[in-house]
């Protein structure tokens, strides 16, 4: 096995060896040297190990809790980059200044604006859904991660697929899809990364000793499974060459249009919704000690958001050359979708009755309702920007923004707080956080965060929205682009001010689950003669 | 008829009647009275299986005796 895993190394070093001197441009011939580095480090790194003598072997019989760990980290890694880079390139909005000379074409904002989505969706969204996922499904199937060393393969080739996105994003790699920015390459690799997280989430699943699939299964499922087909069909592009970044979609016109915003508005159905609903179905019961709400509604939650989420796509497209009853379509179904979303929520927070003292007690708890919050408000927005009348105003402009964010920092941000400070002591055997009260400070700064970044944008939007609108009694339109872009200043400066206060938050974060992982002692470990001095 | 024309035709009629049956059926079945007491088992399944595997293992066990 190892002289077979020794070949396909070399084999993988050789062409991206080749690849890194014919490339045609700067990206992909950085993206092979970096694969010729990881190549190399595994290459030397099995070598070593071959035709060592295998150790006493292991009994495997806990979870397989290594890989969640892992993952806990790197969300919080993940996320503070994200945090940071949305901050930086919201003050380079209110000061243009900040898109340095000398870091042209690299630190533009067009440039830094896809690494910012993709890092705060996929890499800070992204593993914080494959570690909790395989916390979860391990807990509500009672048994170990299917597949072994597959579950690292997915956490290692996911960061891999990180990386690689990010630095195309900054040099220049782009098929210009948003969300799916990733060149060609990126994404068969990000397939078959997700294939092998289906077959070890599915296999866990089938060997389970519970009779019945958890609910937060059946959200997460969903998830993997739609985000496989979505990331297929918007990614089906034909490279130019084998030797460059540079590919062609297939589709063109307004029906590459129509499956780019299938894709994206799916994306937030089903990674930035699905997904952490799973973490929701069971984080809220287990901070609450208590069961959800009412299990029958869970299920009804569940098709009837799948069945709804996957028709809304086209309301990212009134006023295109998309045919009207396409657009009709996704108003309507945004629309309805208001109705499971809001039964979702209300399961969640019902899930505290009897228990709603922990609002006051419990910080981690309060991280989870003011999630829940941030859910309902922003899918009651949603539907209500999907109608097309509402979007003539809205879209275009910086409501959309403000829309995104307070769903992507209330919702998906704050659950993902809550599921890293519930999961960090257990993980590492300690009792509790560190800090109590700097869950208390990281909940403050970044609920007010959410309120100074959401309210800027409301604001700054709807104005924006008037102004490009207004005509003189002439016809004429009063106002030119730039007219709007010097009215929003304030309002731009109020934005990265909120971003600085999220950022805070999630330092905060960081440094009391530092303190919180040091402090732990193995339970393993024997003390070493721990007389006291006195 | 063009492949347009009758995947709309396709789509408006069989498929949408198919679909929301569908969905009228996992309503239905969520709410069947006889699954209740099963509902509420799967909503305590977070709250089993806290340590490993051994737990349930031990209770197989102890079913066979």
């Amino acid at each position: 096995m190892d002289y077979f895993k020794l070949v396909a190394l070399a084999l993988v070093m050789l062409v991206s060896a080749i690849a890194a001197d014919w490339g045609h441009d700067i990206a992909y011939r950085v993206h092979a040297l970096i694969i010729l580095a990881v190549a190399a480090g595994m290459f030397i790194w099995t070598l070593r190990r071959t035709d060592e003598p295998v150790g006493a072997a292991v009994t495997d019989t806990g979870y397989m809790d290594d890989v969640v760990r892992a993952g806990v980290i790197a969300t919080a890694f993940w996320g503070v980059v994200g945090f940071l880079a949305g901050t930086f390139i919201a003050f380079q909005l209110a000061f243009p200044a900040l898109n340095f000379d000398w870091g042209q074409p690299f630190t533009n904002f067009g440039r830094l604006r896809p690494l910012h989505t993709s890092a705060v969706i996929f890499a800070f969204g992204g593993n914080a859904l494959i570690a909790t996922s395989f916390y979860i499904v391990q807990r509500t199937s009672g048994v170990r991660l299917f597949g072994g060393k597959a579950a690292w393969f997915v956490f290692w080739g996911y960061q891999l697929f990180i990386v690689l996105a990010a630095t195309g994003y900054l040099l220049g790699a782009t098929q210009s899809k948003e969300y799916a920015e990733p060149e060609w390459y990126v994404d068969i690799w990000l397939t078959l990364v997700w294939v092998v997280y289906l077959i070890v989430f599915m296999g866990t699943i089938f060997t389970r000793k519970e009779k019945h699939i958890y609910v937060a299964n059946w959200f997460l499922l969903s998830f993997i499974v739609t985000v496989a087909m979505l990331h297929i069909v918007n990614n089906l592009s034909i490279p130019v060459s084998i030797w460059g970044s540079k590919s062609v979609q297939v589709f063109a016109g307004v029906q590459d249009a129509m499956t780019q915003w299938w894709y994206g508005h799916n994306a937030v159905g089903f990674f930035l919704t699905a997904g952490f609903l799973g973490m929701m179905y069971y984080f809220v019961p287990k901070q609450a000690g208590r069961p959800v709400y009412s299990y029958k509604l869970s299920i009804i939650h569940f098709w009837a958001l799948i069945f709804l989420y996957i028709w809304a796509g086209p309301h990212h497209l009134h006023y295109t050359a998309l045919p009207d009853w396409a657009s009709t379509l996704g108003m309507v179904f945004s629309i309805v979708l208001w109705m499971p979303s809001w039964g979702g929520m209300i399961n969640g927070l019902m899930t505290l009755q009897g228990a709603w003292d922990k609002l006051r007690t419990d910080p981690i708890m309060r991280m989870f309702v003011i999630s829940l919050g941030f859910y309902g408000m922003s899918t009651f927005e949603g539907p209500m920007m999907s109608i097309r009348a509402v979007n003539s105003l809205s879209h275009y402009t910086d409501w959309t923004i403000g829309h995104v964010h307070s769903g992507a920092l209330g919702w998906n941000g704050m659950i993902t707080f809550g599921a890293l400070y519930f999961l960090t002591p257990r993980l590492w055997g300690r009792d509790k956080m560190y800090s109590m009260p700097a869950i208390n400070w990281h909940f403050w700064l970044a609920t007010i965060g959410i309120v100074l970044y959401a309210a800027s944008m409301w604001v700054t939007g709807i104005m924006e929205g008037l102004m490009w609108r207004e005509v003189d009694d002439q016809g004429f339109l009063v106002n030119s682009f730039a007219d709007t872009v010097s009215a929003k200043f304030p309002m731009y400066v109020v934005r990265g001010l909120g971003g600085v206060m999220y950022l805070t938050g999630a330092l905060i974060m960081v440094w009391n689950m530092w303190m919180t992982i040091r402090g732990a002692k193995p339970a393993v470990t024997p003390v070493p003669s721990a007389t006291p001095a006195e | 008829m063009d492949t347009y024309s009758l995947l709309r035709q396709l789509a408006d009629s069989w498929v949408l009647l198919f679909l929301f049956s569908f969905f009228l059926g996992t309503v239905v079945w969520a709410f069947w009275p006889g699954l209740t007491p099963e509902r509420r088992d799967a909503s305590q399944i977070p709250f089993r299986n806290e340590t490993a595997a051994q737990k349930s293992a031990t209770r197989e066990e102890s079913d066979d005796e």
